[in-house]
């Protein structure tokens, strides 16, 4: 079974939200990762790019399938990883540490659920 | 329903992730699809081909049925010789695509793909009812574990696996008999990956102490299990179709660039009048490669320079052998000239690709 964090927020889409005060950390869980299998392409949003809520803004890529990913939270990029963007597999390595996507300066809420919700969702 | 193979509990003990095939529960990779598949080009890895169908034709006429019932010559095939070869509709479509083992005088074994069992079945049962030929289909009575890769000989060899003919004797598309605990195999050196390698045929109830002495005797030469995954970008690598993607009953094999399958000398055979009279299909089957990172994926757009649309991907993906992407394509026949160059709609951006002569991997032959 795939442990899930606790102290995250998910989506549906399979991605993980950290929020700091103003800024969500976004990257995709494990379950997703492991869905994809080895991961070899990462195309991410710019830093200053506004995302809207939903919004497809980037891929991840496996030698197997498309990933996309989808703004979890609206927003400005402040980082992107570029760790992810040099060795795509460090998503697969370490989903929610050092592979994870980008940082957003978020305003409203975000859509997204609880570990336990999430977990209930994945099926583990 | 679904089904499993004989070997579904080893995969288990593995670790395998699980995807459904062809209505089969099939390990799609046990760790890392890169890993197994770099293995598989460096060393050696082992599948599970099991799912695959096994149909036996037997009979007095059996070779003269079988140049009626499928594309090319296989009366001409000796003893032990394996052919690739296709299974035509009366309008020249491709129902399927199969290595055909000669296993005696009168005898074959097919070997077709597990989406089409029943498709193959019938179509072959009913172009029996003028010959005197049995059509049996046995695929639950054999399993079928390939070892591939530079070092799959060693391995073979090493196993407890007797083979009547010495491995080092056995050539390309040949099997032989053996034995594994004193109980009848076939070691077949084909595959589907680009590399040298064994095919072979175990009864299902033995498949789990072969797969088992083959994984313990492969372990010092780094053989690694391997999923579907990887054999999907073995077999790109390699240019070698798949059906459903390359292949299907909407595409005559002239178009696949499989016309050299296909004998049309024959006097007789299934699909031959549509063939003779087909008009030249304007789309053929091409390769493509592009820079960077990103991949083309079937069913995505290919367009000119200009953007008009002149083709659709088949199969793509990143080489993990090559790290650039490739893909092949059914293209207009005007644009499928080696070094041409075209686009490819990925999700919204175009990228730029190049017409490259299949395969896109060929292994070195080691002398």
């Amino acid at each position: 079974m795939t442990a899930v964090p606790e102290n995250l927020l998910y989506t549906k889409d399979h991605e993980w939200i950290a929020i700091d005060g103003d800024v969500a950390t976004v990257g995709i869980t494990q379950h997703a990762a492991d869905a994809l299998g080895d991961v070899v392409f990462v195309a991410l949003p710019k830093v200053g790019e506004t995302l809207s809520l939903g919004a497809i803004v980037g891929e991840v890529e496996s030698t197997k399938s498309v990933g996309e990913i989808f703004a979890p939270v609206a927003g400005e990029v402040t980082e992107a990883n570029s760790v992810v963007v040099d060795s795509p597999d460090t998503v697969n390595a370490d989903p929610y540490g050092a592979g994870w996507l980008i940082k957003v300066r978020f305003t409203g809420a975000p859509n997204a659920m609880d570990a336990a919700a999430y977990q209930a969702l994945i099926g583990d | 329903m679904t089904n499993s193979t004989p070997l579904h509990a080893e995969h288990e003990r593995s670790g395998a992730s699980f995807t459904d095939f062809a209505g089969y529960d099939m390990p799609l990779r046990y760790s890392s699809d890169l890993a197994e598949h770099h293995a598989v080009r460096e060393h050696a890895g082992m599948f599970d081909l099991s799912h695959m169908a096994e149909i036996m034709v037997t009979g007095a006429q059996a070779p003269e049925f079988m140049d009626y019932a499928l594309s090319n010559r296989l009366s001409a095939l000796e003893n032990s010789q394996a052919k690739y070869s296709l299974l035509l509709s009366d309008q020249g479509g491709v129902i399927d695509d199969l290595i055909v083992y000669r296993l005696g005088e009168s005898e074959y074994m097919i070997v077709a793909n597990a989406a089409n069992r029943e498709a193959a079945f019938t179509a072959l049962t009913e172009r029996t009812k003028d010959w005197d030929v049995t059509v049996r289909d046995s695929s639950d009575d054999w399993a079928l574990i390939a070892v591939q890769g530079p070092v799959a000989k060693t391995i073979v060899e090493a196993s407890a696996i007797d083979t009547s003919l010495p491995l080092d004797d056995l050539r390309y598309y040949r099997m032989t008999e053996g034995t594994f605990q004193s109980t009848t195999i076939y070691v077949a050196r084909t595959g589907y990956t680009g590399e040298d390698g064994y095919e072979i045929f175990v009864p299902s109830p033995l498949a789990p102490a072969l797969w088992d002495e083959l994984e313990k005797v492969g372990a010092p030469h780094q053989m690694t299990l391997c999923g579907l995954a990887c054999r999907d970008t073995l077999r790109l690598e390699a240019g070698m179709p798949l059906y459903g993607h390359e292949l299907g009953r909407d595409f005559l094999p002239a178009q696949a660039g499989l016309g050299r399958v296909v004998v049309q000398e024959k006097e007789d055979f299934v699909g031959k009048q549509a063939l003779a009279d087909a008009a030249v299909r304007t789309r053929v089957l091409v390769g493509l490669v592009a820079e960077g990172k990103r991949a083309p994926r079937a069913g995505y757009s290919v367009v000119t320079p200009e953007g008009d649309v002149i083709g659709e991907i088949t199969s793509g993906s990143l080489s993990p052998t090559l790290g650039y992407p490739i893909a092949m394509a059914y293209v207009d026949s005007p644009f499928s000239d080696p070094g041409s160059e075209l686009a490819v709609d990925v999700r919204g951006s175009l990228l730029v690709v190049k017409v490259h002569q299949l395969p896109f991997y060929t292994r070195k032959k080691v002398a």
